[in-house]
């Protein structure tokens, strides 16, 4: 680990803060794929 | 080779797209990982800015996505404007969300810093006030998309707001040139080599780069396949219902 000094909180704000933020992007939207791709392949099942 | 507009035919798309998104996942999952490990562990200290610079990593490819990520909805909308291409158009939704997540990464990080070198979290200067605008343009984009049940209409009248939007995307971009005042600092990155940080920060920047722009495409193509079937089942389960009735 790498000395931060005085501001290893900024430092570690920032990468945290857009960590969170990239992984419910990239989290939400494998979810989201997943859920339509789910509902749209029974739809089609049902209609044979 | 074939033309640009065979995208255009949703089958195709799906088709064409089924390989790009694992493809540009993992080589965003490399640079991004390979970058910032660099640019944190392997990078010293500014003389000026200290540990802080390494906010730089994430900071810049923030930003210049959340411009560009507008850039390319624009060119989008104009598609759909012109050209009535359905996929161009959900191409452009499913962009929105991630250039707002990336223009709050930007005002995010942006702020972290700025409050050690600056001495205050925000300015009311041009380029930071260009950029809240542009991520109010994005909240206003994704809502006006959200509030109208039509897809064309809504398609229409988001392309609309995307163009006014425009300005401001390149207000972000080149405020500082226009009004030359306000605290940021000019470009980080720069085709001019003069202007460019110090190559020890540099090359892990471009890295860093590299793997956000990864990270859009494969997520824009992610999004938009999933919009394509989202309006499938849309029309699916219309049909079912005046099958019904």
């Amino acid at each position: 680990m790498p000395d931060l000094g005085k501001y290893a909180l900024e430092v570690g704000l920032a990468y945290g803060a857009s960590a969170v933020l990239l992984l419910a992007l990239v989290g939400l939207s494998v979810l989201r794929a997943a859920r339509v791709r789910r509902q749209l392949e029974k739809v089609e099942a049902r209609r044979g | 080779m074939p033309s640009i507009w065979t995208f255009a035919n949703p089958t195709r798309f799906m088709a064409v797209t089924q390989r790009l998104v694992p493809a540009f996942g993992g080589l965003a999952a490399l640079c991004l990982i390979g970058g910032l490990i660099w640019g944190f562990f392997f990078t010293p200290d500014d003389y000026r800015q200290g540990a802080t610079v390494k906010i730089i990593y994430l900071h810049v490819p923030a930003a210049f996505l959340a411009i560009n990520a507008w850039f390319m909805m624009l060119v989008a909308s104009l598609i759909w404007l012109i050209r009535r291409h359905h996929v161009s158009a959900l191409a452009a939704r499913a962009a929105a969300p991630i250039g707002v997540t990336m223009t709050l990464i930007a005002l995010v990080t942006g702020a972290v810093w700025g409050q050690p070198m600056w001495g205050t979290w925000w300015a009311w200067d041009p380029r930071l006030t260009s950029f809240l605008i542009l991520f109010l343009f994005y909240l206003g984009y994704i809502s006006l998309w959200g509030a109208i049940d039509d897809p064309d209409t809504a398609a229409d009248l988001t392309s609309v707001l995307c163009l006014v939007g425009s300005v401001f995307a390149v207000l972000s971009r080149y405020a500082v040139n226009f009004w030359n005042q306000g605290l940021h600092q000019g470009a980080s990155l720069s085709l001019d080599a003069e202007e460019n940080v110090a190559d020890v920060f540099y090359y892990p920047l471009l890295v860093c780069l590299a793997g956000f722009l990864a990270l859009f495409v494969a997520l824009v193509l992610l999004r938009t396949r999933t919009e394509i079937r989202a309006r499938r089942l849309h029309v699916l389960r219309l049909r079912e219902r005046m099958a019904d009735a």
